[in-house]
């Protein structure tokens, strides 16, 4: 079964359903218990940083470091991929897990923010999230801060400066991006993440 | 790099898209469900449902509707009509919709925005404004109601406010244009996109893909939206899309 995690941010029904269409065994949960029993974790996000810091009261935290920990894959999406970092700018104050080392940052003055549309990603042929997803293929975006270019970005996108699209590393995986609104290109990296 | 962003919009009545000419005379234009997925299939970046009628009726009609629209979807959905509360909006949400669109209720009680803003995110708040050039003068007076009553406040210092408040976008209709095909009010969307930082997405006028140019170049535009243009086979939005593409306007192709 893969978990959805829900800590009261934003809506989750577009993951669920596009896993529903994949024919995925899933569900939206908030209960600690069941995401320790998850065979996949799935940890979308929405909004603010700072909603992130109901993980830490709720125990979910501790069951996501905890299955992580154990070896269980891992998609953060949007604030979920940002929440792996260490801190973002957007809630100094709130921790991030740190399972990705550096910090998310805002855009630069220059641009218009939040970036939102459909944005195209360079990326490496080698990444197990991105089999069969050709290069420069456009996904949707929705975001006022990104995450750094690290040694665990597979996959850059350009606005106002390159950031991390998509990261990867052994059974941790995150994408700023929602492919869950991506059309065929979303659902092909949800298929590959299933797959694991 | 960001593309614009073209949008097909449904407008619905008790579960069926029609499309008014300046918001009356509707006729009959198909299956909201079926129509979203022919127009995601051909290259739609989004969809927008707005429940012409909501205002006065039919929410189960509608629910039952996003849902259906919302199964076979996978590109970002938009519902709009008649939602005056959070509760109304959680709804629409857990039918499938990824952002809903207010208006009237926005103008009657702006908190509304904030609380849906707080709740589920700015990405998910349309502030959708109905705007009419005031003659004789250069600002646009905000309609609510589907057109129907003045609100009293100009459309850009509303666009402004709606922004504080935490709206995540600005979708801006042409009173003047709407169902006309003449092409987008480019002046009323540059005066507002230029006064935000948000998303501005043009509305109202759309007849051919010069008229999408324009408002992107002229209009400042982040997107633009349409409706009658796509229904009745006027113009593919395969072939809109690969024309504005070869004027130099990055759009996503090929999805």
């Amino acid at each position: 079964m893969i978990a959805i995690v829900d800590y009261g941010a934003g809506n989750l029904v577009s993951v669920k359903k596009a896993m529903d269409w994949l024919g995925q065994e899933c569900a939206i949960t908030s209960d600690p218990g069941q995401v320790e029993k998850a065979a996949k974790i799935v940890l979308p996000g929405v909004g603010h940083f700072a909603s992130t810091a109901a993980l830490g009261r709720s125990g979910l935290r501790d069951a996501i470091a905890d299955a992580i920990g154990r070896g269980v894959p891992f998609l953060g999406i949007c604030v979920g991929m940002q929440w792996m970092y260490e801190r973002s700018q957007e809630s100094p104050q709130t921790p991030g897990l740190g399972v990705l080392n550096g910090e998310c940052e805002r855009f630069p003055a220059n641009v218009k923010s939040p970036h939102v549309g459909w944005n195209q990603l360079e990326g490496a042929p080698s990444s197990r999230l991105l089999r069969g997803v050709p290069q420069s293929s456009f996904v949707y975006f929705t975001h006022s801060f990104r995450a750094p270019v690290t040694e665990t970005t597979v996959a850059v996108c350009d606005y106002g400066g390159r950031f991390s699209a998509v990261v990867e590393r052994d059974h941790l995986f995150g994408v700023q991006f929602h492919p869950e609104k991506s059309g065929e290109i979303g659902l092909t990296m949800l298929a590959n993440f299933c797959a694991l | 790099m960001l593309t614009k962003r073209i949008i097909a919009c449904l407008d619905v009545d008790g579960g069926r898209v029609v499309k008014g000419v300046q918001f009356e005379n509707l006729r009959d234009a198909g299956d909201p469900a079926e129509l979203a997925k022919v127009h995601s299939a051909s290259g739609a970046d989004e969809i927008v449902l707005l429940d012409i009628s909501a205002a006065h009726e039919r929410r189960a009609t509608l629910l039952d509707t996003v849902r259906r629209a919302a199964r076979e979807l996978f590109i970002p959905f938009t519902v709009g009509g008649g939602i005056r509360t959070r509760e109304d909006a959680a709804a629409v949400f857990s039918a499938g919709a990824d952002k809903i669109s207010i208006n009237s209720a926005a103008l009657a009680d702006p908190t509304v925005i904030t609380q849906i803003a707080e709740r589920f995110g700015s990405q998910a708040v349309v502030v959708a404004i109905d705007a009419k050039h005031s003659d004789g003068t250069s600002h646009w007076e905000t309609f609510t109601h589907g057109g129907r009553s003045p609100a009293g406040r100009d459309a850009v210092v509303w666009a402004r406010e709606a922004e504080s408040l935490g709206a995540g976008e600005i979708l801006l209709t042409s009173m003047d244009r709407d169902g006309t095909g003449v092409g987008f009010d480019c002046e009323l969307t540059r005066a507002v996109a230029d006064s935000v930082r948000i998303p501005v997405i043009a509305s109202g006028g759309a007849g051919g893909a010069q008229h999408f140019v324009e408002v992107f170049r002229e209009g400042h535009a982040d997107a633009a939206l349409a409706a009658s243009i796509f229904h009745y086979g006027f113009s593919r939005l395969v072939d809109l899309k690969q024309e504005i593409g070869s004027q130099g306007i990055p759009v996503r192709w090929p999805c």
